[in-house]
């Protein structure tokens, strides 16, 4: 690691001061920030929730809560974490940053529609917790009809709203991605060139564009549904509930690889930049972000197997839901095989890597399970898909979160973290999130359903199990939102490039002044070529324009 | 790096031909969002569609042909107009550039004054779903059925509408101060994609809606 001094110089960060120039600003690193910002007060909401459910689930019986309260915490927990935090964190916190950085552009292709996402993400999310502030909503954040469209005396069409407006702000990130990474990569920089993290943020915007307006239109008949009481999806008016569950899920399937292929992404970069090699196969790990895009987009129905599917629908999706583990399995086999024989350096992000690996592997392998259509209906609606969830989203997703964000915090804030302590949080993140997750499969496959306030004696020790692991988890999640705070002012300098890795981003000064690049890259190297010599010249070139500019 | 010191070129684009090329993309992938979105309600129409065709049938034998039918006539001239607009403007020239934006803003308000007749026949007649609809005979809900959907889509689509005589007027505007020219007219091609986007669906919608019941006697 090189940590050197140098002069201050104008960067994003000091380039102008005061609110407005925040709230006002289109520049792509600003934004990402106010979208970390913002994501990480969802994130605690959401937590907040969590830690009442597990209070909850404390004791066997309903103690804390009542049935209805509770199912108001379960769905207001899913909706928070997977709407306004799951869904922007990767894609709209480092994407934002790093799309252009990557490719050596000054900025995205739209940087005014960049900083109206912001907006309606805020808008959207202020609308959601303006319902919970009303009374809550209670019908799952999965809206199934006719429940929620004709029953449920809560504040769906509220909720409904808030989501459709972050619907939007995704689209337009989406469509943002596409058009800058086609059009603005810097001379020399092809496809094949690209590194990972912008191949899986180009397929999962593609996903974006293509299934956030479906599940917008379909919330948006429910709340007609609700607010005019007609029958579009409610059986007693003549309407059709399973059309809703086929037009929610053709969204909300790929919307998985929303949330976990920008994740995949920043394994990508983590795994090769701390194992010192191309990522072995790089081609086909691009290319398999590519395939769960496509194929993401096949398997709705497995979500519905137990809700009147014909046998021989069920049959197809569940054998094409095999199929879409398959890009996932080389993904993880080609970050083996590049950890083969690596000089592997265990700092922090790698260790992130590590427990995205394992963890995944395991939800993952739990999914297949789940595909499998005679187990699914043993296990459908327990804490067995639970665990299968969070062990993908929580274990997944978050873990990449958090190492993308250590790794590119030296860029992000121009300073370095205390190592000791980010290595702490990982340890206790990865112990807290087993410990609260693991007993879950067990509960599950023991048969204790999920969305149920109170349960029978004997699932009662797993379920203390599970909730001191929250515990522990919650003061994992608390270390970093620390000491990253604190590095923001007392971390020492972090130099151009700390780790050394190869992508442009670390070709220009931490942090990166506003228009990115002093002069346009031109690349003529290939991606992941790590070449220790060169690249100490290349950053030595650098830092003498720190010290310059 | 070649800067050129145009106005028009926004600082983070290296070229006009980056910024053009740029924009209509984004303009492409914004339509096909677009289209995802009213497939979804396409989706919706068909399985209904399917499972009562007697039923809509009989509910599309509610709507008026001949208004339908001639915006339909007004839409398509209005997609000649925007289509001759663009033309003008690739020309340079502004002052059919200015008239064929003024003919097709004018042509869009007609449609959407047409449809507010419609609308308010169907008011008069208690067809308009949750604003105390009410319909004589057995399946009397599947009708209203038809009626969402009536109502959903070709409103979804006047909002398109309404928004793109806004862009319009917009652009007129800008016209009228001599922006456009050969060197640059992409927002007025832009504006022209979004128009025919916006009557292709219409195309759509006229015999889903209004058409389908021709060939079944409603009863
Ligand atoms: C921090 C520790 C967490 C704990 C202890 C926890 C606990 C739980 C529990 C017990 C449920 C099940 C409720 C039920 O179905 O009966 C649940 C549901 C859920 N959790 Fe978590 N969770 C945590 C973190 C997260 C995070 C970080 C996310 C996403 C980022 C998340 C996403 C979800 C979702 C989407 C559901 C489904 C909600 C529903 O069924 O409608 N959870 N969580
Ligand atoms: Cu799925």
């Amino acid at each position: 690691m090189i940590v050197d001094r140098v002069e201050p110089r104008e960067n994003y960060l000091n380039a102008d001061y005061g609110i407005k120039s925040w709230l006002l600003t289109t520049d792509h690193k600003r934004i990402a920030l106010l979208y970390l910002v913002s994501v990480t007060l969802f994130f605690f909401v959401g937590g907040v929730f969590a830690v009442l459910i597990r209070l909850e689930l404390l004791t066997p019986q309903g103690d804390l809560v009542q049935a209805e309260t509770y199912n108001k915490l379960f769905t207001m927990h899913g909706v928070t974490m997977i709407f306004f935090f799951l869904i922007p964190a990767i894609p709209a916190v480092l994407g934002n940053f790093l799309v252009p950085l990557m490719i050596g552009a000054r900025d995205l292709a739209f940087p005014r529609l960049n900083l109206a996402s912001w907006y309606f993400f805020i808008l959207g999310g202020l609308i959601a917790i303006w319902a919970i502030l009303a009374g809550g909503v209670d019908t799952g954040w999965t809206f199934y009809t006719p429940y929620s469209s004709s029953y449920s005396t809560t504040y769906v069409a509220v909720t409904i709203l808030g989501i459709f407006l972050s619907g939007f702000s995704s689209i337009f990130t989406g469509l943002n991605f596409i058009v800058t990474i086609h059009r603005m990569r810097a001379p020399g920089l092809t496809w094949f060139r690209l590194p990972l993290f912008i191949w899986s943020l180009y397929a999962t915007s593609v996903i974006i564009v293509l299934g956030t307006p479906v599940v917008a239109i379909t919330l948006l008949l429910v709340a007609v549904e609700r607010i005019l009481r007609v029958g579009i999806f409610d059986p007693a008016l003549g309407g059709d509930p399973l059309l809703f569950q086929h037009l929610f899920w053709f969204y909300s399937h790929p919307a998985v690889y929303i949330m976990v292929l920008p994740a995949m992404g920043v394994i990508s970069e983590l795994v090769a930049t701390f194992s010192r090699k191309n990522i072995f196969g790089y081609r086909f790990v691009a290319f398999a972000s590519v395939a769960i895009a496509v194929l993401g987009f096949l398997v709705w129905a497995h979500h519905m197997f137990v809700a009147g599917l014909s046998v021989y629908g069920a049959m197809i999706f569940s054998f094409l839901s095999y199929f879409v583990a398959v890009p996932s399995a080389i993904k993880v086999f080609n970050w083996t095989a590049t950890l083969y024989k690596g000089s592997i350096s265990y700092q922090t992000p790698m260790l992130y890597a590590f427990g995205f690996i394992g963890l995944f592997t395991i939800g993952g392998v739990t999914g297949l399970f789940l595909a499998s259509l005679g187990i699914d209906v043993h296990v459908t609606d327990t804490y067995f898909v639970v665990a299968h969830f969070h062990y993908i989203m929580v274990g997944g997703t978050i873990m990449a979160y958090l190492g993308g964000l250590h790794y590119w915090w030296p860029k992000i804030s121009g300073r370095m973290y205390p190592e000791g302590w980010a290595k702490l949080g990982a340890l206790v993140i990865f112990i807290g999130f087993n410990l609260t997750f693991f007993p879950q499969f067990v509960l599950g496959y023991l048969g204790m359903p999920r969305r149920y306030y109170a349960y029978p004696d004997e699932f009662q020790v797993l379920n203390v199990m599970s909730s001191a692991g929250a515990s522990i988890l919650g003061v994992g999640y608390l270390l970093p939102m620390i000491y990253l705070i604190w590095s923001m002012r007392y971390g020492p300098r972090a130099s151009s490039n700390p780790w050394p890795a190869t992508g442009l981003e670390w070709r220009t000064p931490s942090p990166p002044p506003t228009e990115n690049f002093k002069e346009t890259p031109v690349v003529t190297w290939e991606p992941y070529e790590f070449r220790p010599r060169e690249e100490m010249e290349v950053i030595g070139k650098l830092n003498i324009n720190d010290e310059s500019g | 790096m070649a800067k050129s010191h145009s106005t028009v070129l926004a600082h983070h684009f290296d070229s006009i031909e980056q910024q053009r090329e740029a924009s209509s993309l984004g303009m492409w992938i914004f339509l096909v969002t677009e289209i995802m979105f009213f497939g979804g309600l396409f989706t919706g129409y068909v399985v209904y569609r399917t499972i009562y065709p007697g039923v809509f049938a009989e509910g599309s034998h509610h709507l008026d042909i001949t208004l339908g039918g001639i915006n339909t006539v007004v839409l398509i001239t209005s997609s000649l107009t925007m289509a001759l607009a663009v033309r003008s403007a690739q020309m340079s020239n502004r002052k059919s550039l200015v008239i064929f934006l003024i003919l097709t803003i004018l042509l869009g308000l007609t449609f959407l004054g047409i449809k507010l007749v419609e609308y308010g026949h169907k008011f008069r007649d208690h067809l308009v779903p949750g604003f105390g609809f009410s319909y004589p005979g057995p399946e009397a809900g599947h009708v209203e059925l038809f009626f969402v959907f009536y109502f959903f889509m070709t409103g979804l689509h006047a909002l398109h509408m309404v928004a793109g005589v806004g862009v319009l007027t917009i652009l007129l505007i800008l016209a009228g101060r001599g922006l456009f020219s050969a060197e640059y007219y992409t927002p007025v091609e832009l504006a022209g994609l979004y128009w025919h986007f916006v009557d292709i669906i219409w195309i759509f919608l006229f015999p889903l809606l209004y058409l389908i019941g021709l060939h079944l006697k409603g009863s």
